[in-house]
């Protein structure tokens, strides 16, 4: 028995010295543009998440251009159906592809450790739209192909069953045309897909939205307490609680499912759920293969308005960026730009370029046309505001707390809006003083 | 036999078949090698398995005792040691150990897949009509993929869903939030642990009855004794290891719930285990130092806990004859 604790006792040591022995991570070079496209060569690894992209083609098409430009490079992918989890064990090791989406969990502080910069920040910004999101200390270490806008997914013939054809302007507007469409319809009014979860944590992509502040998410690292009244996530969880509250959303959200969602909608059993822009395309394909019309669905804005506008927020979806590791960088850049810039596939798909002055896709005509104010969420607190977040506890771009949100709001768990809201902010108070914030 | 022990069984009969009678010492392998030989054999073995086991346990909990005592993110290449700040963070924050009082509910209803286990191996164990179908039907739950479980029962438990659906032939009228009402969640999800895991605990049960002496029934019933003083007097004694070892993993595995809550409600709605409390931490928030840390709670609390219940039942040898 002593033997055996001996025994434990050194491996536990050679474990410790075996952390404590780890190096700084070394920095990579800048992953800058090739000018000449003839020089650059090399084999280089895509990571990616798009498998159904893989199986069906789309990709191979896009590689195939882009070897026409340069002949040289011959570009190769990995899909991952788990993207966020491989991913992020598979870069424990160098072994993470060449180019390789950002994943959402990793915190930016953490980002010069595992990409290549691909440029000043100053310049980069110029071109693209949303590289704050992965600036850190005035350098770019990813860029998005695409952007999303955030608002309500609604099937439009259950709107109009129920008598309802303009926007709602307010949360308290909104709330009303819910009830509306609970005494008229059949429909759920309201869809959280809380089993699936991440449909919930994408309501925090909605700040900004309520004020029109593009610096809303940046001052959550200077609030004490981000739930009290007047804040943007106060206004979007206060709308989240009341719609639940009220009985408006589905009466069971313990078994919801994503998938089944979609069709729901498409055939108006559901009337509306809070989801990105790309959501649009797809719940219509689910709509037209249940044999309904997919022109039913529309994308209406988060219900405020600033001097009579709607405002949106938009984001970026991943990030691309370029293994620190990788020894062909040239290329890997070469692709990433050639991706964002010439491939098409922003176009190709209704979503929103993040190439600067692009207009707008097919999808959000109906933003275009109500004159909706777009504005970026600016991230540059993000280091700061991932840091309070974690060390509370709270997981603002997590599912959980909005769980708990909604089990408060329907009675399943203890304590009321006020209660509940106070505890986050306490929580988030006390991360913030022990960060020395 | 291996391979290897056939070949040197082979040699010294080869050798006697071509060679003088009267063996010479020199033909031989000299008796010190092959001694070593017969001694190093066992370990060539174990070799393997220890090798895995060492790899894939020892190496991966000393790792776990070792991030335990940093502040690692879990990918971070840096990570500074931080002493016991991690456990002085778990054991000053009682809400972290709250999740326990849901391990309540598995350990109830461990009681109650142990008393079903025993009940289907006892019947079982005499002659039923069909037993070895019932065997391998009541057994079947337990080769099922615990993901492919958990969507199953999602699809049971909904709201007019399966479940609701027959109890309405019985009779029971009405929708039930079987996951979203919180009184019920629970219990709903530990009554899948019970038809996941009661098959398991009864072919072990049967596997011990088995080895009980059939005379011993026969002089039984020749005595008067019926079914039910048979399972008392015989079968409950004669297993009574068996049993004692199912209330010992009952009890850990309570505490160590994961994979059916995790995947039905991400433990959500008050079903969070201390397991997936754990994951969280580790994988959600960043805090892979606390989580190991946890982790060395949990597996020091279930040795504690087992040492504790072989202290208060001994074990003890039965004699069957």
């Amino acid at each position: 028995m002593r033997r055996k604790w001996v025994v434990l006792v050194a491996a536990t040591m050679v474990a410790a010295t075996a952390c404590s022995g780890q190096s700084e991570g070394e920095r990579g070079e800048v992953a800058a543009p090739p000018s000449d496209p003839a020089k650059v060569s090399g084999e280089i690894t895509v990571l990616t998440n798009r498998t159904d992209q893989i199986s069906d083609g789309t990709l191979k098409k896009y590689a195939d251009e882009f070897g026409k430009v340069y002949p040289r490079v011959k570009v190769k992918f990995e899909g991952l159906t788990d993207y966020e989890g491989e991913t992020k064990i598979r870069m424990n090791t160098e072994n993470y592809g060449d180019v390789l989406l950002i994943p959402n969990s990793l915190s930016i502080e953490q980002y010069p450790n595992f990409f290549a910069p691909l440029g000043e920040a100053g310049e980069l910004s110029k071109k693209f739209d949303y590289t704050d999101h992965a600036t850190v200390d005035g350098k770019v270490y990813g860029l998005s192909n695409i952007g999303v806008a955030n608002g309500f997914v609604y099937n439009k013939a259950v709107w109009a069953k129920a008598g309802i054809t303009d926007w709602p302007a307010t949360p308290e507007e909104f709330v009303a045309d819910l009830e509306t469409i609970k005494s008229k319809t059949d429909a759920v009014p309201y869809y959280t897909n809380y089993k699936d979860g991440w449909p919930l944590t994408n309501w925090t992509n909605g700040i900004g939205s309520p004020e029109c502040d593009p610096g809303a998410y940046d001052s959550l690292a200077t609030t004490e307490k981000p739930w009290s009244e007047g804040s943007d996530l106060y206004a979007i969880d206060k709308l989240l609680y009341t719609i639940v509250d009220r009985e408006l959303a589905e009466p069971d959200p313990t078994t919801t499912n994503w998938e089944d969602s979609k069709s729901q909608i498409g055939t108006g059993k559901v009337a509306s759920m809070w989801l990105g822009s790309w959501a649009i395309s797809q719940t219509r394909a689910a709509a037209e293969a249940a044999g309904e019309n997919p022109d039913d669905l529309g994308f209406m804005p988060f219900p405020g308005q600033k001097d009579g506008k709607f405002c949106s927020v938009l984001r970026p979806d991943y990030q691309y960026a370029v293994n620190t590791h990788s020894d062909k960088k040239a290329a890997a850049r070469a692709w990433i730009d050639w991706y964002i810039t010439k491939s098409g596939q922003s176009a190709a798909e209704g979503s929103i370029s993040s190439v600067k002055g692009a207009p707008l896709p097919d999808t959000l005509e109906a933003f275009s046309d109500n004159d909706v104010t777009l504005i970026p969420q600016h991230q540059r607190n993000k280091a700061e505001i991932d840091g309070i977040d974690k060390a509370s506890e709270i997981g603002i771009t997590s599912q959980q707390y909005r769980q708990k949100l909604v089990d408060v709001a329907r009675g399943a768990a203890d304590g009321d809006m006020d209660s509940y809201f106070a505890e986050l902010n306490g929580k988030w108070a006390e991360a913030r003083q022990t960060l020395g914030g | 036999m291996t391979s290897a022990q056939k070949t040197r069984a082979a040699q010294p009969a080869a050798g006697r078949r071509g060679g003088s009678p009267p063996e010479s010492a020199a033909g031989r392998p000299p008796a010190g090698r092959r001694r070593r030989t017969a001694a190093l054999t066992p370990w060539l073995f174990l070799a393997a398995p220890l090798t895995l086991l060492v790899m894939f346990t020892y190496i991966p909990v000393a790792d776990m005792i070792g991030y335990s005592l940093t502040d690692w993110d879990g990918i971070s290449p840096t990570r500074s040691y931080v002493g016991g700040e991690n456990y002085t963070d778990l054991v000053t924050r009682p809400a972290r150990f709250e999740v326990f009082l849901v391990s309540g509910f598995y350990l109830a209803a461990s009681f109650v897949q142990i008393a079903l286990a025993l009940y289907f191996a006892t019947v079982l164990s005499f002659n039923t009509r069909f037993r070895n179908l019932f065997k391998g039907l009541l057994f079947f739950p337990y080769l099922i993929n615990g993901v492919a479980v958990g969507f199953v029962f999602l699809y049971f438990f909904q709201p007019d869903g399966t479940l609701d659906t027959l109890l309405r032939l019985f009779g029971v009228e009405g929708e039930h939030l079987w996951l979203g009402d919180p009184d019920l969640a629970n219990p709903s999800l530990a009554g899948v642990s019970v038809w996941r895991f009661m098959g398991l605990n009864m072919v072990l049960f049967l596997g011990a009855i088995q080895s009980i002496p059939p005379h011993l029934y026969e002089a039984a019933a020749l005595d008067g004794a019926n079914r039910w003083q048979q399972f008392r007097h015989i079968i409950v004694p004669g297993i009574k290891p068996v049993i004692s070892l199912s209330f010992i993993l009952a009890v850990s595995g309570s505490l160590a719930v994961f994979e059916i809550p995790y995947i039905m409600t991400g433990g959500a709605n008050g079903t969070e285990t201390f397991v997936i409390q754990t994951v969280k931490l580790a994988f959600q928030f960043d805090k892979v130092g606390l989580a190991s840390a946890s982790a060395v709670v949990l597996l020091i609390l279930i040795v504690l806990i087992t040492w504790v219940q072989r202290r208060l039942i001994p074990e003890e040898r039965v004699e069957l004859s």
